[in-house]
């Protein structure tokens, strides 16, 4: 039995880790880059700006991502977007995980003492140079922890793309589970063990991430 | 005897200074928070090159007031003019309309400060935290920035710290390289509030050397908010004291802390122990 | 439309059912678990970390379907869909309340934990009257917020078939050959209708309770933005 595991099961299975992993990086990218935008908006001047942002981040924050998904993929093409498995787990994962990330980012910006900003006032910078030079450098190693855990949850998150049959790791490891029912208990169990792994691994990054930027100053 | 040093002549009298723009013209400020009215319709001029210590007690107003020159915060009402414009307002098809970013920008970079908790960015070395503004700012090659700081950093005697960060310096050492990163900017008017204030008392003679050698070196305006009433002794040419809002007395140093006419400052003066006439 | 709304109605009702139900049970579990994790006794803690942290990082998906179908032949007797939903989702989220638990627990003074020793409390008593009172109120708002979190995640025991609101949904797709904007749009309203309010009111609830304590933070954030807005009078 031991073997049948080893040898059959479990590569198997390994075969989706690829697209999770591609999953993960992708949903992280467009999250990332949303969570700066979103972030950067609601810390805005101009009320419209914030007030927008703030709706969309509550609209996407008060339904869950299983929702979220099911629309992009099911409920879209009805209005005519109809859109691959892929880029529609990509945009659902990006958006969701987006919306959480800008509240990181909008704490983090504003965790930065005041007198950083009266500093750069007084020596002149435009408030783009500000937020470039001297406020977001400092803000980023106060966004690496959460964005950790974060960056957990998204992972957790692929596993959901499962419900619109995209081949990563729940997935794969589903569609095998009929003929090997018998080793229901391990499988599963190995099922766990790699995404702890995969998160472990995450929080490890994260963690060096954290030690390098910290490097020298503060 | 203290010793002034100017190289510019000083107007002491009304006429006189009738003939010399001022370089800052405070006109009928007010500035409130909500509720709260801090400054209640100051009035002061600063001539070019003069050197003015602003004392008071905590609350008076003194600090806002260099904080309204540094545009950090906005006059609830009247104008401030620097060189000969107005800083808060600019001229709008004849009439005065409250100024726009672009031209508080060109304003700003005649006005340089320097904070009480020095204010540097932690991330940076100290070399890049005096050539950042340089280089963003007025679009400076590196080298030249590099060499222009290191010029300034030498000036404050810290050269050789240039790629310490500035958590592995005293608050001596930050306070003067915040000297430097604020007078590379080349601004026409300096605003020092409460610069030593912060600082273990060992560490403020190294920080008032430097500040006294800017005044020596003559044609810097200087706003000195400051506690340290020895020191405004020895650089002012005026001495100006603000409570509850507003200015209670001026004048030179040599008088004010021997011959305080009102009793505001004389119990002011008090709490510091009088200085003895005629030092 | 008429049987849809009716259907989702009665997703929305096991939903409901599945939250307090899981809520209840990571209420519960979480604080048993909060509390092995600061045994003293290393064999105990160092393994409670890490099933904690197990727990945690892992899908939720993947532990609900597992229990679905490892359970029922592990203890030979069937379980519906809502008991295992239940089980799954208080389990999973039992992980995060022990962290709660933790920093609430975590917050209270020294010198109460030595007062109640000099006090000679035995341990329940400790913990009962002295640690956890103080302990909890704190940490409510975070609480009621993971309690909004778990409703919003009720939709992903689909996989283990549990009647809920999108499975609802599907199943009216799937019956009348409708296309999905309507019911899928509805789904969202839902869950906006019952998760935005309910965030507002533990907001609210976090406010009042930040008040009592006497914080600054709220006078902190309103004088920042006074600042930065500025004051546009001259």
């Amino acid at each position: 039995m031991i073997e049948v595991y080893f040898e059959k099961i479990v590569p198997l299975m390994l075969r989706g880790v690829p697209m999770t992993v591609l999953l993960m990086l992708y949903g992280t990218l467009l999250a990332a880059v949303l969570s700066f935008v979103f972030g950067l908006a609601r810390l805005s001047r101009f009320a419209a700006v914030r007030g927008t942002a703030s709706v969309l981040v509550e609209l996407i924050r008060g339904t869950s991502l299983i929702v979220q998904l099911f629309w992009i993929y099911y409920a879209l093409p009805h209005l005519g977007v109809e859109l691959p498995k892929l880029p529609a787990a990509v945009i659902a994962i990006g958006v969701n995980y987006g919306a959480y990330g800008s509240e990181i980012v909008r704490s983090a910006i504003l965790a930065v003492p005041r007198e950083q900003r009266e500093a750069a006032i007084a020596l002149n910078f435009n408030s783009y140079q500000r937020m470039r030079h001297i406020i977001v450098p400092q803000a980023l190693p106060r966004m690496l922890p959460p964005f950790g855990n974060l960056q957990v949850e998204l992972l957790k998150g692929t596993a959901l793309a499962y419900f619109i049959g995209l081949g990563e790791v729940f997935y794969r490891t589903m569609t095998q589970l009929n003929y090997y029912l018998y080793l229901l208990v391990p499988i599963f169990t190995g099922l766990l063990v790699i995404y702890f792994a995969l998160s472990q691994l995450v929080l490890l990054l994260y963690r060096w991430a954290e030690r390098r930027l910290a490097a020298g100053r503060m | 005897m203290s010793m002034h040093m100017h190289a510019v002549p000083l107007a002491e009298t009304a006429a006189e200074r009738g003939s010399v723009r001022p370089m800052v013209r405070f006109r009928n400020i007010r500035k409130s928070f909500g509720e709260l009215e801090v400054l209640k319709g100051v009035d002061l001029d600063i001539l070019p090159g003069e050197k003015v210590a602003v004392i008071g007690p905590s609350g008076s107003g003194k600090t806002t007031l260099g904080r309204l020159l540094m545009t950090l915060e906005e006059p609830t009402s009247g104008t401030i003019e620097v060189d000969g414009e107005y800083l808060w307002h600019m001229e709008k098809r004849g009439k005065l309309v409250r100024a726009d970013e672009k031209h508080l920008h060109r304003m700003r970079s005649k006005i340089g400060m320097v904070f009480q908790h020095f204010n540097l960015f932690p991330h940076m070395t100290i070399l890049r935290n005096v050539t950042e503004a340089p280089i963003r700012v007025l679009r400076m090659r590196r080298n030249e920035a590099e060499r222009l700081a290191l010029e300034m950093l030498d000036k404050v005697g810290l050269a050789d710290k240039r790629d310490n960060y500035p958590s592995q310096l005293s608050g001596g050492e930050k306070q003067r390289v915040a000297i430097a990163r604020a007078l590379v900017m080349k601004p026409q008017v300096m605003i020092f509030d409460e610069v030593t204030s912060a600082l273990d008392p060992e560490l403020v003679g190294e920080v008032l050397a430097v500040i006294k050698e800017i005044a020596a070196d003559g044609k810097m305006t200087m706003l000195l908010i400051t506690h340290e009433m020895e020191f405004a002794r020895d650089v002012a040419d005026r001495v100006i004291f603000i409570a509850d809002g507003r200015i209670v007395e001026q004048g030179p140093p040599s008088r004010i802390f021997t011959q305080p006419e009102s009793e505001r400052l004389q119990s002011f003066l008090g709490r510091f122990r009088a200085y003895r006439a005629g030092r | 439309m008429n049987e849809l709304i009716p259907a989702l109605l009665r997703g929305l009702w096991i939903t409901v059912q599945a939250t307090f139900g899981a809520f209840a049970l990571a209420c519960a579990l979480g604080l048993i678990l909060a509390i092995l994790r600061r045994a003293r006794i290393k064999w105990v803690s160092v393994p409670m970390v890490w099933l904690i942290e197990f727990i945690r990082t892992t899908p939720l998906v993947v532990q609900a379907v597992f229990m679905w179908m490892a359970l029922p032949r592990l203890i030979g007797m069937p379980l519906s869909a809502l008991t295992v939903g239940i089980l799954s989702l208080g389990l999973h989220y039992s992980a995060y309340l022990s962290e709660v638990y933790r920093s609430g627990i975590e917050g209270v003074p020294r010198g109460q934990w030595e007062a109640a020793v000099a006090l000679n409390f035995s341990p329940a008593q400790k913990w009962l009257r002295i640690i956890l009172p103080q302990a909890i109120p704190p940490v409510l708002p975070v609480m009621g917020n993971y309690l909004i979190v778990m409703f919003k995640e009720v939709p992903v025991l689909m996989a283990i078939t549990l009647g809920e609101m999108l499975l609802a949904a599907n199943s009216y797709i799937a019956s009348t050959f409708a296309d999905g904007i309507v019911p899928y749009s509805l789904v969202a309203l839902f869950f906006l209708a019952v998760s935005y309010p309910s965030s507002l009111l533990v907001r609210l609830m976090e406010r009042r309770l930040n008040r009592q304590r006497g914080t600054q933070y709220g006078n902190r954030i309103r004088n920042r933005r006074s600042r930065i807005r500025g004051e546009r009078t001259v």
